[in-house]
């Protein structure tokens, strides 16, 4: 009886000390040398986790792989810490305030890969100096820097990319001229995600005299058989499937293909363009088009080397290596990218080799982000990013598209060059509703 | 020990009808109050009050308004996040299109605002009642969240369908950082919760109970059932209108129509659940287990397996737990955490001697 009480909390000891010095030997790891520290806001469960663990595992990959292979950033470790976020803004913005601040290390950079937390949080990051990067999402406008200084839409923002898809439909159909008295279906969620692109849309349909169907869908979009219907009585032309979500995007396929509607003549949205969309929809999605900010496939030299060198060592973060290379890690490892680079060019620009950076020095750094061709090969990334930069008042710098086509088994790049969106008039409409945002929160644009 | 009440007497009338007739209730609320305003934002970091007790004051508020409504009144309604939803965008306009709108001012407008639409929707709960109201009112939530998202007029049409709040100005200072809008919304929680408790116990409340328990015998005794149902209807709304109002612009500042879901109608319904029906304590025990045991767990589960498991698996095992959690008090208490707290209570007055 007596052995017994004791054995019982030498156990609990045991336990509490093995507790204690799990939570206690990672912090004293990272405890030697200098830090640059992440925040990643996760979705790991939910309808969206097939997108979250592959875009987030692919920036944590990127990031190990960093230290693994070159020792930091001119010695400086990157250390990051994961918050789930369930997709959902309230959680999001508890993520925020959770990450932002790790023992004495500040969080720079805030990428939640989700519309909703990304504007939670848009008030926010100007105060906590927190770069907030929307990498092919969020507010177009946020494009022009001299509005939103501390907000980018990385690389292209959804009005680039309708502007880009249309292009490459009149390509298709032979010209602009051509264009007149087509009819294009705009397949959407019914959220502020599915209308973000509708200015574009619209006032291309009025420029180019093609006629657009807006056809919402209300969340989650698995139900859309009216939908369907409507696309059939209509006799639309094309399908443009603004979709988000494997339930909501395979749906639509599927849904094509019980009204023989030709799968070659839907593009989606880069939401909707990734494996796990399409495979749910099995033979259905042979032939279906998707734009794409990052092409799929591990013929890139960097993937190779990840796979080798993060995986070969057993530190991958997919816990299907499987997963390497597909649409969602392949992004994640594109936006590890900006962010190394960020630290790189903030380290260069404020005079601080191989220390660690502060909000504004980030802010900075990311702002001269500047992947010329040349950088792109160092990279090991030729073709899996398009040769772009930002500045002051550019907070986009790309605002170009890879159409891809899915073959039943892989994505192909059905288009080798980028194809890059009607620039001018998008910054137009960028100046123009950055400018009544400024006007609305009495903002003064800085100069540039 | 902790409740001696010896030597308490009421000899007045006033004295009877306090609010917390014993000595040290009182005391308690006036520290716990105290504590509230001058404590907490001396103490509390960004993220607790950012994070953590803006958005469970406001939540609070929400459930307050459905407790009002489902508790009380025994109207079970599906709509609050839509009533939030009026209240937000409401609130937003009146401080965009009236120059120089007080913002307390707009704040008791969109709450007004609320009340309109939420009387509109109560109209059908004269015919209907019990779970067919729940579907009426569903409709509320969805034809709310729609028009707003469909007429572009309601977000000054902002091209990307979200409305960012304005800065918050009282008589010239601004209530900017987190303390300050901190104090703000625990202000008006408390002042609202004071009056809900009022009501609850006054007239109203015995109307609204009356009804809740036969609305027959309410009206013969006398009620008027359609005055006391769209009050209640009414009042609830005011509150979900002001919460929401609160949630756009003392916490998340850009809102879109559809972060006011369905789904957050159902959280709504589950914190008076596992709070307490019928209680105004309850509302705020049932935020505070809807909002924060899932961040509390999740703090929980990286702090103690950290990177040495894989995220995705905590994320999962934090759902289960705090799903069966939900199981565990409901068989525990099905009546909420509120009667768990009251019947605590009574075991302290008579404790150490139960008999």
């Amino acid at each position: 009886m007596f052995d017994d009480g004791i054995s019982r909390s030498l156990r609990g000891l045991v336990a509490a000390v093995a507790v204690a010095a799990a939570t206690l030997v990672p912090a004293l790891a990272q405890a030697q040398g200098k830090e640059q520290y992440f925040g990643i806001p996760s979705y790991r469960v939910g309808p969206f986790a097939a997108g979250g663990t592959g875009f987030f595992g692919g920036i944590i990959d990127y990031l190990q792989y960093v230290n693994m292979k070159e020792g930091g950033v001119n010695g400086v470790q990157m250390v990051w810490a994961e918050c789930e976020t369930e997709y959902n803004a309230a959680r999001g913005v508890e993520c925020y305030q959770r990450l932002l601040k790790k023992g004495d290390l500040q969080m720079h950079i805030f990428e939640p890969l989700a519309t909703p937390i990304a504007y939670g949080v848009l008030n926010r990051v100007d105060d906590d100096k927190v770069v907030l990067t929307q990498y092919g999402y969020g507010r177009s406008d946020a494009a022009d820097g001299r509005v939103f200084p501390w907000v980018f839409s990385t690389m292209t923002s959804y009005w680039s990319q309708a502007s880009a898809i249309l292009n490459w439909i009149s390509t298709k159909e032979g010209g602009i001229d051509k264009m007149k008295g087509k009819k294009i279906a705009h397949l959407h969620l019914d959220s502020a995600f599915g209308r973000e692109p509708l200015p574009v849309l619209r006032r291309l349909a009025k420029d180019w005299g093609f006629e657009l169907i807006e056809i919402p869908v209300a969340a989650p979009g698995i139900e859309q058989q009216a939908q369907w219907l409507r696309i059939r009585q209509e006799r639309a032309d094309w399908v443009i499937s603004w979709g988000f979500g494997a339930g909501m995007n395979s749906t639509a396929i599927n849904s094509a293909a019980r009204i023989n509607f030709p799968r070659e003549k839907m593009v989606g949205v880069w939401w909707a363009g990734s494996e796990e969309d399409v495979l749910p929809a099995g033979d259905a999605a042979k032939g279906y088009f998707a734009a794409a900010n990052v092409p799929s496939g591990k013929q890139f030299p960097l993937v190779q080397d990840i796979e080798k060198v993060v995986y070969g060592a057993g530190k991958g973060n997919l816990s299907d290596p499987k997963r390497i290379g597909n649409i969602y890690w392949n992004r994640g490892v594109t936006a590890g990218i900006f962010w190394v680079e960020a630290v790189r060019n903030g380290q260069r620009i404020a005079n601080k080799r191989g220390q660690m950076l502060n909000g504004d020095e980030m802010r900075l750094g990311f702002e001269a982000l500047n992947l010329t061709p040349a950088r792109l090969k160092e990279l090991g990334i030729e073709g899996m990013l398009p040769s772009f930069k930002l500045s002051c008042a550019d907070h986009e710098g790309a605002g170009v598209v890879k159409i891809i086509q899915w073959d039943g088994a892989k994505w192909n790049s059905v288009t080798p060059d980028w194809v890059s969106s009607d620039r001018k008039m998008i910054r137009e409409m960028v100046e123009e509703s950055a400018a009544k945002y400024a006007a609305e929160q009495k903002i003064t644009p800085r100069k540039c | 020990m902790f409740y001696r009440e010896a030597g308490q007497f009421r000899t007045s009338y006033g004295q009877d009808g306090q609010i917390f007739p014993l000595r040290q209730d009182r005391w308690a609320m006036l520290a716990l109050l105290a504590a509230a305003v001058l404590v907490v934002p001396m103490v509390a970091s960004d993220y607790w009050l950012r994070a953590l007790l803006i958005p469970w004051l406001i939540f609070s508020l929400v459930a307050l308004g459905q407790n009002i409504l489902t508790g009380y009144a025994g109207q079970l309604s599906l709509g609050s996040a839509g009533f939030m939803a009026v209240g937000a965008f409401a609130c937003y306009n009146f401080m965009l299109r009236v120059d120089g709108m007080p913002f307390l001012v707009a704040l008791v407008l969109s709450g007004l605002c609320a009340a309109a639409v939420g009387m509109a929707f109560g109209l059908p709960s004269l015919r209907i009642r019990g779970l067919y109201l729940a579907v009426a009112t569903l409709a509320a939530q969805f034809f709310i969240v729609w028009a707003l998202d469909k007429f572009g007029w309601f977000k000054n049409n902002d091209p990307s369908g979200v409305i960012t709040a304005q800065p918050i100005v009282i008589l010239g200072m601004g209530f900017n950082t987190p303390q300050e809008k901190y104090l703000l919304v625990l202000g008006i929680v408390v002042v609202l919760a004071l009056l809900a408790k009022n009501m609850a116990r006054g007239a109203t409340g015995r109307a609204w109970m009356a009804v809740r328990d036969m609305d027959v015998a309410a009206e013969v005794m006398g009620l008027p059932l359609m005055r006391t149902k769209l009050q209640a209807f009414a009042i609830s709304s005011f509150y979900c209108g002001v919460g929401g109002a609160l949630f756009a612009f003392a916490y998340l500042g850009t809102v879109e129509p559809s972060a006011f879901t369905i789904d957050m109608s159902f959280r709504i319904l589950f914190m008076i659940i596992i709070g307490g029906v019928g209680t105004i304590l309850g509302s705020f025990l049932g935020a505070g287990f809807i909002l924060l045991l899932p961040i509390f767990l999740s703090v929980l589960f990286h702090a103690v397996a950290g990177k040495t498991v894989d995220a995705s698996i905590t994320s999962a095992v934090e759902l289960i737990v705090f799903g069966a959690l939900i199981i565990v008090f409901l068989i525990v208490e099905p009546h909420g955490l509120a009667r768990l707290w009251q019947l605590t209570k009574e075991r302290l007055r008579l404790w150490p001697f139960p008999h």
